[in-house]
């Protein structure tokens, strides 16, 4: 049995919620005198134990603010969680926001180039996965053009194309799949699934349920920060089906 | 060691945002990179033509008054740009941290780096204003073996940058105000600095005060840099080992409380 992809022990992650946002020094300094500097503790994530093994599909579900996103920013690294300890094994692409990294005065070339340098990938390894980049995403006669002047589909995609390009040991899909039109999401669920068969490892965000369904055979319900349901994928669906129509 | 193993990954990220800098600087505009050294070059001659009459003929009369000039604003130039840009680079790249991971030092030091490479792009009007001066005969710089000590204070500018630029970005981070009042205290430091007047001119009586001007760092550097290309002569060891050594716990202070609060950046970003 080889190692799971991640292990998550314990971890809870804590917000201070300012009750009013302070952000220059007069303000500090005057509520730190007359003592206001109230912090309301936010608990977004806790007490989670979570271990994915290889090759398993895990789909998230849960309302809105159950602390779906935060999960996966922990896991992605981008949030250091508050107690408790991640560990990952393999390399992961984050799609939590496609094109976050992009700058706008860029051309579409340019920001492959950085977005993949920003994913931690040499140019070397970018330059090799250019062209398969840029047939995926359909974007050829504007790679040129700054991205500022791309929509929002065209960056989305463009995104979609580094990010799935780069065969990560594990992908980490936030509703991603929702961009684009009708034909680019076809498009990109099959380059998902194309991607399974490679053995990836996924967790995948979604409010769709039947998404959910197609793509992972695992699944877990976040419910104000805590797991409350893990299992099979369609015995999972259907609990949250239940507590969707329970009007809860 | 795994620090070491993580840069080293990222190293392309380093390389990737340092070209962009560069690249994105003076994209749109006609002359393009020109400007990298037209500018030093046109506000020189601005300077040289509001101070060269007060400061220029000064007491020691002998040195070259535009080359001393250009030698303070370089090193002030760079210094400034990229200490700013530094300080701005985390909130600039919110969009990415917050996202993604990505070791979150490489935003500050890329800055201070490209600015670095525009720097030394800019030496070449150096470059032509001593050519120009030893060719026309006309007051020329003393050059010596000396000239390939030069690197030395540029080095250390290089360290002091980092260092400044670490400490700033992370209070930027949770005061945006240090924008405002950093951007005062560099024009505090144009005056401070003998970039325009040289300190012997001033003729200062208050000793206070004269320790102030050369307890700051810039001082030594500048007057070490111009020791190397307009003097020909040793720069002073005091100059070198103070500036270094305010450079070097600048770097280690950066580095302490960049490291020690670089987790929290996300959730003030």
């Amino acid at each position: 049995m080889s190692k799971p992809a991640i292990e998550v022990k314990n971890m809870s992650m804590m917000f201070n919620l300012n009750s009013e946002k302070v952000d220059n020094l007069k303000e500090y300094f005057i509520k730190l005198l007359k003592r206001q500097l109230h912090f309301t503790e936010f608990w977004a994530l806790k007490d989670i134990n979570l271990t994915v093994e290889k090759g398993d599909r895990v789909g998230i579900l849960g309302f809105n603010g159950a602390g779906k996103s935060t999960l996966l920013k922990v896991i992605a690294g981008v949030l250091k969680p508050t107690q408790g300890s991640v560990k990952v094994n393999g390399v992961i692409a984050p799609m939590l926001e496609l094109g976050a990294g992009f700058d706008s005065n860029y051309s579409g070339k340019e920001n492959i180039y950085l977005y993949g340098a920003t994913m931690g990938y040499s140019r070397k390894f970018i330059e090799r996965k250019y062209d398969e980049i840029v047939a995926f995403s359909e974007l050829q006669k504007f790679m040129d053009v700054p991205v500022k002047n791309y929509s929002s589909g065209m960056r989305a995609r463009l995104g979609f194309a580094i990010a799935s390009a780069v065969e990560p040991d594990i992908l980490i899909l936030d509703e991603v799949l929702s961009v684009g039109d009708a034909k680019f999401r076809k498009k990109s669920e099959g380059k998902i699934l194309s991607m399974f068969d490679k053995g990836v490892t996924v967790l995948f965000v979604s409010h769709s349920v039947d998404q959910v369904l197609k793509i992972c055979n695992k699944a877990i319900i976040l419910d104000k920060g805590q797991i409350i349901a893990s299992g099979e994928a369609n015995e999972i669906c259907d609990t949250y089906n239940k507590m969707v129509s329970g009007g809860k | 060691m795994k620090y070491l193993k993580n840069f080293y990954k990222y190293r392309g990220l380093m390389y990737e945002i340092v070209r962009k800098n560069i690249k994105l600087q003076y994209r749109d505009s006609i002359l393009g990179m020109f400007w990298t050294f037209l500018q030093p070059l046109l506000t020189t001659i601005v300077l040289v033509f509001i101070f060269g009459n007060v400061f220029g003929k000064s007491s020691s009369g002998v040195v070259n008054y535009p080359i001393y000039l250009l030698c303070g604003r370089l090193l002030y130039e760079f210094y400034s740009q990229s200490t700013k840009r530094a300080m701005r680079s985390i909130r600039n790249s919110a969009s990415v941290i917050k996202k993604v991971y990505v070791p979150k030092y490489i935003y500050p030091i890329s800055n201070v780096f490209s600015n670095f490479i525009t720097f030394f792009i800019s030496l070449i009007v150096l470059v032509c204003f001593i050519v120009f001066f030893c060719v026309t005969g006309n007051n020329p710089p003393h050059i010596t073996g000396y000239i390939f000590l030069s690197p030395i204070p540029i080095l250390i500018l290089l360290i002091l940058a980092t260092g400044v630029g670490l400490i700033l970005c992370t209070l930027d981070v949770f005061f945006k105000d240090i924008d405002y009042l950093y951007e005062v205290f560099c024009l505090l430091l144009f005056y401070m600095t003998p970039i325009v007047y040289k300190i012997d001119a001033l003729k200062i009586s208050n000793k206070l005060f004269s320790y102030v001007l050369m307890a700051n760092p810039m001082y030594s550097i500048t007057e070490m840099f111009r020791c190397c290309v307009l003097y020909g002569k040793m720069f002073n060891i005091h100059h070198l080992l103070y500036s270094l050594g305010f450079a070097l716990v600048s770097l280690i202070i950066g580095l302490i409380v960049f490291y020690r609060k670089q987790d929290k950046f996300i959730l003030h970003i």
